[in-house]
Order: C-alpha cells, then sequence, then structure tokens
C-alpha cells in the first residue's frame, strides 16, 4: 500500500493521464447502453462531489443541501427548454448562472456564520427548494415533474449516447481544471488559511470573506451544471430528485473519498453510484448492503480513501531522501 | 381559532423538542450531526405495532420494550461503530457519514420486514377532551405535552445536576481535560447515544399514536426538523433545544393554518436562515470566544 503510494506520487501525472484515457476508452469498450449509463450516471454524481469538495475539503462546511444547487440548475435548464426553446448550451449557462447567483446569496451569511450553521442554512435551504419546487405550480408543475425536456442536440444533430458521456466527461474536465486553478491560486491559499486557524490567518492579514463567497458561488453553479445536464440527459424531473436524501448521497460521496481531495471525489462518487448497481440483484435488501457497506469503510477508513494522503508531502519526503542518500 | 391552534402547534412542538434535547446532547458532547436519530424516531413507533398491534401484548410494556430497545441501538451504534471511527481521529464528519449509513440500514431494514406501506398504530389512550372556552385539548395532547415536559425536566436533572451530567458537560467542554479528570469518556458518550435515542423512541412512538399512523417517510423530516430545532434554540443548550422545538412546531402548525400547510415546512426554514443570519448563535446558545 505505502509502496503503491509513493509510486502514485512520483508518476502522479502519468496515473492522472491514464485514469483519464480509461474514462475515455470506457465507453469504447463497453458499449451496453446500460453500462454507459452507468458511467454518464458516475459522472454525474463526479461533478456534484467535486464541486462540493470544494466546499468541505476546503472551507470546512458541510454542506448538507448540496440537492438544493443541483436542482436549480436542472429546473432552469428544464424550464428554458421546454417554455422557451433554449438549445442546451445555452439552458447550461443560465443554469450555472443562476445558481451560482444562488450561490453567492447562500454564501454570503458565511461572513458571520461558522461552518456547522452553515450547514444548517445550506440544508433549510434545500428544503426551501423543495418546496417551491412543489408548490410552484404554474413554474415547475409541482409534483407532477417536467416531461419531456429536449434531450442533448446541436445543429439538429441528436446525441447518442456516447457522445453524452463525453459532453459529461468534458464538464467534468473543465470542473477539475477550473477548481484546480482557485485551490492553487492565492484564494484557495487564504481560505486554506482560513479554514486551519481563521485567528492566525486574519493577524497574518488574510480577509478571505469575498474569495469564500466567490468559491461558494462557484461550486453551486458547477452544481447547477451537474444539474442541467441530468435534466436533459433524463427528459424527466420532479422534486423528488432533489430531496435531502439526495444532498446525503453527494456528502456521503465527498466524505467518504476524502477531503480536499478532487481525485477522492472520482473515487467516492463513482463507488458509491456503482455499488448500488452491482447490488441490484439482491432486490429489497439492497439498501441494507449499501448502508452497511457504508458503514464499513468509514470504520476501515474514516479519513475516506483518499483523505489523509498528501502526494505532493510524499513527493517532498521522497526527494529529501534521495537527496540525503546523494550525500 | 388562533388558539386552538397554538395548542396544536404546541403539542407538536414539544415533540420536536424531546427530541431536538436528545440530539442536542450528542451534539455537544460530539459535534456530532446524529442523523440516526431520525431512524430511531421511527424505529420506535414500529416495534410498538409489532408487540402492541401484531402480537396482541398490553401497550405499556410494549413501549417500553420498544423504547429500551431503541436506546439499546444507539448505545450499540455508538460502541460498535462510532467509538472505532473516533478512535482513528478521523475529522468528525465521518462518523456523521456513519449515522447516515446506521439510518439507510434501519429504514430498508424497516421497508423489508414490514413493508413500505403506511401502518396503523392505534390510540392506547382513549381519554376525553378538555375544553377550556372554545379551546378543545384532547387527552392525548395532553398525554404528550405532560409527557414531553416531564422527560426533558429528567433529562435537564440528569445532565445538570448528577455526577454523570457534569461528566457529559466536561466533555462537551473539552474532552482532553475531562479525560485527564479521570472521566470515562466513551463510556458517557455511549450513555449520551442511548438518552438520546430514548428521547427519540418517546416522542416518535407519541407522535405516531396522535396522528394514528407511522411510515418510513417521516425519517427526512423529522431529522431536518430536530437538526434545526437544536440549532435555532442554540446548540448543546438543552433549553435552547426545548425552546428551538416548540418554535418550529408552533411556527409550521400557525403556517399552515393560516398560510398554506403547502408552505409550511419552507416557512419555517426561511425563518432560520434570517434568524440565523441576525443571531448566528442560536436563542440560547454562547457566543465561543475565540482564544488563541
Amino acid at each position: 500500500m505505502k509502496r503503491l503510494l509513493h509510486v502514485w506520487a512520483k508518476h502522479e501525472k502519468y496515473v492522472n493521464v491514464v485514469l483519464f484515457a480509461a474514462a475515455v476508452v470506457y465507453p469504447l469498450i463497453f458499449t451496453r447502453q446500460y453500462l454507459i449509463n452507468v458511467g454518464i450516471l458516475c459522472l454525474v454524481y463526479v461533478l456534484l462531489s467535486l464541486s462540493l469538495n470544494v466546499l468541505t475539503g476546503y472551507m470546512g462546511i458541510t454542506g448538507l443541501g448540496w440537492a438544493g444547487f443541483f436542482g436549480i440548475g436542472a429546473y432552469t435548464a428544464a424550464i428554458l427548454s421546454t417554455k422557451a426553446g433554449w438549445n442546451f448550451i445555452l439552458t447550461f449557462l443560465a443554469a450555472m448562472a443562476v445558481t451560482g447567483m444562488f450561490g453567492l446569496l447562500i454564501g454570503m451569511p458565511t461572513r458571520k456564520l461558522s461552518g456547522r450553521y452553515v450547514a444548517i442554512v445550506t440544508m433549510a435551504f434545500c428544503e426551501i427548494c423543495r418546496a417551491l419546487e412543489t408548490n410552484m405550480d404554474w413554474l415547475t408543475r409541482g409534483s407532477r415533474g417536467i416531461p419531456n425536456i429536449p434531450r442533448l442536440e446541436l445543429f439538429g444533430m441528436k446525441f447518442n449516447k456516447q457522445a453524452q458521456y463525453y459532453l459529461i466527461l468534458f464538464l467534468v474536465l473543465l470542473a477539475v481544471i477550473v477548481m484546480g486553478r482557485i485551490v492553487n491560486s492565492r484564494i484557495g491559499r487564504g481560505v486554506l488559511a482560513v479554514k486551519d486557524d481563521d485567528i492566525a490567518a486574519s493577524a497574518m492579514g488574510v480577509n478571505p470573506f469575498s474569495y469564500k463567497v466567490m468559491i461558494f458561488g462557484v461550486a453551486a453553479s458547477l452544481a447547477g451544471l451537474a444539474g442541467a445536464f441530468y435534466a436533459h440527459y433524463i427528459g424527466f424531473i420532479d422534486p423528488s430528485n432533489f430531496t435531502f436524501d439526495q444532498s446525503t448521497i453527494i456528502i456521503s460521496m465527498t466524505i467518504m473519498g476524502g477531503l480536499g481531495n478532487p481525485m477522492g471525489s472520482v473515487l467516492g462518487a463513482v463507488t458509491l453510484t456503482v455499488l448500488p448497481e452491482i447490488l441490484r440483484p439482491l432486490m429489497d435488501v439492497r439498501q441494507i448492503v449499501y448502508g452497511v457497506m457504508l458503514i464499513i469503510m468509514m470504520i476501515v477508513r474514516p479519513q475516506g480513501i483518499l483523505g489523509g494522503f498528501n502526494l505532493k508531502h510524499i513527493r517532498q519526503q521522497d526527494s529529501v531522501h534521495k537527496e540525503v542518500r546523494n550525500e | 381559532m388562533l388558539f386552538q391552534q397554538l395548542v396544536n402547534g404546541l403539542t407538536i412542538g414539544t415533540t420536536y423538542a424531546l427530541v431536538a434535547v436528545g440530539f442536542s446532547m450528542v451534539y455537544s458532547v460530539l459535534e456530532l450531526a446524529n442523523f440516526a436519530n431520525g431512524a430511531f424516531y421511527v424505529f420506535a413507533p414500529y416495534i410498538v405495532v409489532l408487540l402492541y398491534v401484531s402480537m396482541g401484548w398490553g401497550f405499556i410494556p410494549a413501549f417500553l420494550i420498544a423504547v429500551i430497545a431503541t436506546g439499546v441501538l444507539g448505545a450499540f451504534m455508538d460502541r460498535f461503530i462510532l467509538t472505532n471511527i473516533r478512535g482513528r481521529k478521523a475529522p468528525i464528519s465521518s462518523s456523521m457519514v456513519a449515522t447516515l449509513g446506521v439510518s439507510t440500514v434501519i429504514m430498508n431494514g424497516l421497508i423489508a420486514i414490514f413493508g413500505s406501506d403506511t401502518k396503523a398504530v392505534p390510540n392506547a389512550f382513549p381519554v376525553g377532551k378538555v375544553y377550556i372556552g372554545s379551546v378543545i385539548i384532547t387527552g392525548n395532547q395532553l398525554i404528550i405535552i405532560v409527557l414531553s415536559v416531564v422527560i426533558m425536566a429528567v433529562l435537564s436533572i440528569i445532565v445538570y445536576r448528577t455526577k454523570r451530567g457534569s461528566a457529559m458537560r466536561a466533555i462537551a467542554q473539552n474532552t482532553v481535560a475531562a479525560q485527564m479528570m479521570g472521566v470515562h469518556v466513551n463510556r458517557v458518550i455511549t450513555v449520551t447515544f442511548f438518552i438520546g435515542s430514548v428521547s427519540a423512541a418517546i416522542a416518535g412512538t407519541m407522535v405516531a399514536m396522535y396522528y394514528g399512523s407511522v411510515d418510513t417517510t417521516l425519517y427526512t423530516t423529522v431529522s431536518v426538523k430536530t437538526f434545526a430545532s437544536a440549532i435555532l434554540g442554540g446548540i448543546g443548550s438543552i433549553p435552547g433545544a426545548m425552546l428551538g422545538g416548540v418554535i418550529i412546531g408552533m411556527l409550521e402548525t400557525i403556517v399552515a393554518g393560516y398560510v398554506s400547510s403547502a408552505y409550511k415546512d419552507m416557512i419555517s426554514f426561511v425563518i432560520i436562515i434570517i434568524f440565523l443570519i441576525f443571531r448566528p448563535t442560536g436563542l440560547l446558545g454562547h457566543k465561543k470566544i475565540n482564544k488563541v
């Protein structure tokens, strides 16, 4: 295990390239519709859990209402495409803008509130969204949901399953790059400093309030993007898709994968999406087994699958060892 | 009309308060949002249905067995799952995911055994009504309010007047220091879980009897509302959790009565958000002073 980590740390770039290549060839090898559908679902959850990881891993906020943003994105896309006939590129952008705005709004209280209270605010926000989705009948058709959402198409060409898969893979890649940019910038470091010790950080002149709100907005808009894709992909949405239970699934993925590690989010999301599919033959007891597995995983690796591994740190250690040996 | 709504709100509010107190006790010692609490709330009435309706036991023994079984379940969860996670120095959110796993197991176990349809819970105390002016208080409401208040009083006495209670408060303040003073930290935490699950079980059974039915969809609403009540009152404060529960119960009854029952859940959450922004420590919470 430890050697594996060192190898991984040494060749991190190559490992990432190989993993990405595997994701690219996946739908070419497994051409069954069902398997591609599972792949698409995995990637939707990867996007959601990645965006939440920025919030939870880098800001220490346990976002308990991530399905709220997911839902706003989905409803924005669904309404704009069914009522106004917008193309998916426009609805994606609109969904990102709308959820981003809500993200900024919900991120505002972070100035005064500590993490656990922000968790409540996000949870309450999710419930409010669900109540609005259920009751604003004129806009969302209430609990009947919005059917016949136009499938993804560009210039009259309908996306087949593979193309849809590549679209969401592209969006995930985009999200990884954007997140990486933010986290490794001055902003990200400021936020990280505040997470570790806000008093020490402010003593060093870091006032990250605006950064925090901005990151909140970006993360929310990515969740909205996932929602917009999901709406076009699945073709029918109703409020039951965006409940507190959905939020708990997303946060479980993020925490199980390992906080503050984008690769962890990928692993967590894929595990918890594939697991119920594998357990499908168990029928009634499938959810029970799923729960038991979740508990066992948390006992075996409470810090998450990849939590507590800092590849950069391992690399530094290795290079120090090397220098010592050379001398 | 208004007073009638207030009485109805108080009834449901005291049950929220009861669950929130247990939740808040666990939260104050561990900073853990125990989402299995909502599952315990639903678990107990199912056991009552099994023993009281299906097996024909008397109500009181069925109730006691259900409550104790739920308490033991809570203690077991801590002893065999959460203690292990705590011992590994993991972030507390990992324990939270584990409690989510526990509630998944319990809820789906209930569905697998009892089926997903709504179960009828007969009223074990078909007692009369009390009239105060035009306000009707049913015997059931009276029992719920009185029992909740009594149990909360007992819990307050346990926490503020007994040795075990001071151990709990010591752990809440500083776990390491408490351990050095000879407090069996893990044992006290397990007891706290036991108490929390018992209060959830009692509240769940009473509410199931009040509405005459129980089903597994209750889980989400209850989890969200207890969390909200505990936060609204000021997390870690027992009187605060009581107050928070009662306020949320009253708010949603009044909104349902005067505005629209469709928006009753939403309005209480809007108020919580606004409230938290202006008073982040909750109603009775103390401001934590950060020392460097």
